[in-house]
């Protein structure tokens, strides 16, 4: 009863000289929601494309439903529901007529048209695949993945291209889904939406974990400590801040030119910092106080420059 | 994760897992039926499916461009049938196969609970029924061309149009499957031009030089043409030497389309 849904260790795959994944690992609970999230290229679809069976891993274990997705495949699929990261329907194929195929091929479907309704689609059922927009495209996406009740989603960035009332309805379905015990593992490079729906978030950059946790493990390493942020110009000499603020406060500069004060931020810490920045001749943009959100964990984990 | 207010969108258990795999009749069925339409809906596929055969047919019936025994018709039956064949079981599974491979479809189906074996066979039954369908529409406009084939070659003509389209659709799928979708476009049409014009279709290969007759024969799209002659024209049962070009083309494509078929 309690085998992992997904269960993953030292996962290796290499695309030539690209190592896409190194030594990726997790384990996720049978009815829970996993949420990868990375920035682009981190590795995200890859993982996700080794656990439904399209790719083999060079090395590592991976387990989906107790089976091994390489070897059992033709007994994991009638099992999971995918959503691929894009594409996923005949051109020329009616959104009605795709979603039914799908459908046929799972033994308990919901009803097409049923579902069709609810994703909002039914004014497109009848239109061809390329003519749909984004949005619309991967809302049947991820109907075909819903519609053969499966007992596992893979959502690869399920939301990407929808707008704020598609992807709230996404949220919506998905909530309903870990709430029916179906177990779900999406990935995303949106901090709000691992936050709003995982019960596990895995954050993955380079191809290796560098952090996994409930949202609030993540965010709440230290409960005690407030932090305060700050963007200013980068390398800054901090010496001189240190010295004037209470002991036990700590400043340091995470990413270039985004700097964070941890220790009991009061008041007078506040006034410090703004003093030292006047001093300094540099203007603190963004400056809060606050807990650490999921997003700071991430960028703090993943750098803050675009790369490419 | 941070409750979502409760919308009352979703009755508890709508979504609780019951998963399994259809019916693989029902599968199959609707994959095959999803094929056929999606090929005759596409107006390019219908060009190359039925227009162009039933032009040639028409057309060659009533001009005198190439040298044919009378009545013209029924020595143009086996030929266009045998394009007819060929266009759809190779030129068109190829192309489409080619571009459904780029649009992620084969990849989306391949994820459902479908078995390999289904995700062949839907295309091949739906295959099926597209050249079904286009050898009774190019049989009817022969017949108001004058055209009365026997009995016995009729249903020669059905056991040959399911051992061609396998035969041809193996070696589409073997091309279909392995390279990029826009040089599947480009070899997959211009390999039917060279079958058509020198494949022994238009021109048979008896009426051809004989080193390259012989060499013309061992073509599937030769093979076929005559198969279809020995049933239509002569009312006979294909000779072996007509069947076995066809059977050891799409044998060997299908072996070699197993190893060689990617989903993406």
């Amino acid at each position: 009863m309690n085998t992992p849904a997904v269960e993953v260790s030292d996962l290796v795959k290499s695309y030539g000289s690209t190592t896409a994944v190194d030594g990726v690992g997790f384990r996720m609970a049978p009815g829970s929601v996993l949420a990868l999230l990375g920035p682009n290229g981190a590795g995200k679809t890859t993982t996700v494309e080794i656990c439904e069976g399209f790719l083999r891993s060079d090395s590592g274990a991976v387990r989906v439903l107790g089976l091994d997705p390489a070897a059992d495949g033709s007994k994991l699929r009638p099992r999971i529901g995918v959503m691929p990261q894009g594409g996923g329907a005949y051109p020329g194929v009616r959104a009605g007529e795709m979603l039914r195929l799908v459908a046929a091929c799972a033994a308990n479907p919901l009803d097409p048209a049923w579902l069709i309704d609810v994703l909002g689609l039914s004014g497109c059922a009848r239109t061809p695949y390329k003519r749909l927009s984004g949005g619309q495209q991967q809302r049947l996406s991820l109907a075909c993945a819903l519609v053969g009740r499966p007992e596992l989603l893979f959502l690869d960035e399920p939301t990407a291209g929808m707008d704020p009332q598609a992807r709230r309805l996404v949220w919506e379905l998905v909530s309903a889904l870990r709430a029916d015990g179906a177990s779900v593992l999406l990935t995303t490079h949106l901090m709000e939406e691992a936050e709003a729906l995982a019960d596990h978030v895995v954050i993955i950059d380079g191809g290796r974990v560098v952090a996994e946790g409930s949202p609030a493990q993540l965010t709440e390493e230290h409960p005690d400590a407030q932090a305060l942020r700050f963007r200013a110009r980068s390398g800054m000499d901090t010496g001189l801040l240190v010295a004037a603020l209470p002991e036990g406060c700590l400043v340091s500069e995470p990413s270039p030119g985004g700097y964070l004060v941890t220790g009991t931020v009061d008041p007078q810490v506040v006034s410090t910092v703004t003093a030292w920045c006047a001093q300094q001749g540099v203007l603190a943009e963004e400056l809060r106080v606050g807990r650490r959100s999921l997003e700071d964990v991430f960028l703090d984990l993943t750098g803050r420059e675009l790369r490419s | 994760m941070t409750d979502l207010p409760p919308t009352g969108r979703f009755t508890p258990g709508t979504f609780s897992p019951a998963p399994g795999a259809g019916a693989p009749l029902r599968m199959l069925r609707t994959h095959a039926r999803t094929e056929a339409v999606l090929t005759m809906r596409n107006g390019e596929q219908v060009l190359l499916t039925l227009l162009i055969p039933l032009a040639l047919l028409v057309g060659l019936a009533n001009v005198t461009v190439i040298d044919l025994p009378e009545p013209r018709v029924d020595s143009l039956v086996p030929r266009v049938f045998a394009l007819a064949v060929m266009s759809t079981a190779f030129t068109g599974q190829a192309i489409a196969l080619g571009f459904d491979r780029r649009y992620g479809v084969v990849k989306r189906l391949a994820a459902t609970a479908l078995p390999r074996w289904l995700l062949v066979a839907g295309r091949v039954l739906g295959c099926l029924a597209v050249v079904a369908l286009q050898l009774v529409v190019l049989g009817i406009a022969a017949a108001l061309l004058g055209w009365s084939p026997s009995a016995v070659g009729l249903v020669w003509t059905v056991v040959l149009g399911v051992l061609g389209t396998l035969s041809f659709g193996a070696i589409g799928v073997l091309l279909g499957g392995a390279l990029k979708a826009e040089v599947v476009l480009a070899l997959a049409n211009v390999i039917w031009l060279v079958l058509l014009l020198a494949g022994g279709v238009v021109l048979t290969a008896d009426t051809l030089p004989t080193g390259m007759a012989d060499v013309v024969r061992l073509l599937p799209s030769a093979a076929l043409t005559e198969g279809f002659t020995d049933a239509l024209v002569h009312g006979t049962a294909p000779a072996l030497s007509t069947v076995a070009p066809l059977l050891a083309w799409g044998g060997i494509a299908g072996l070699v389309a197993t190893k060689t078929t990617k989903l993406t």
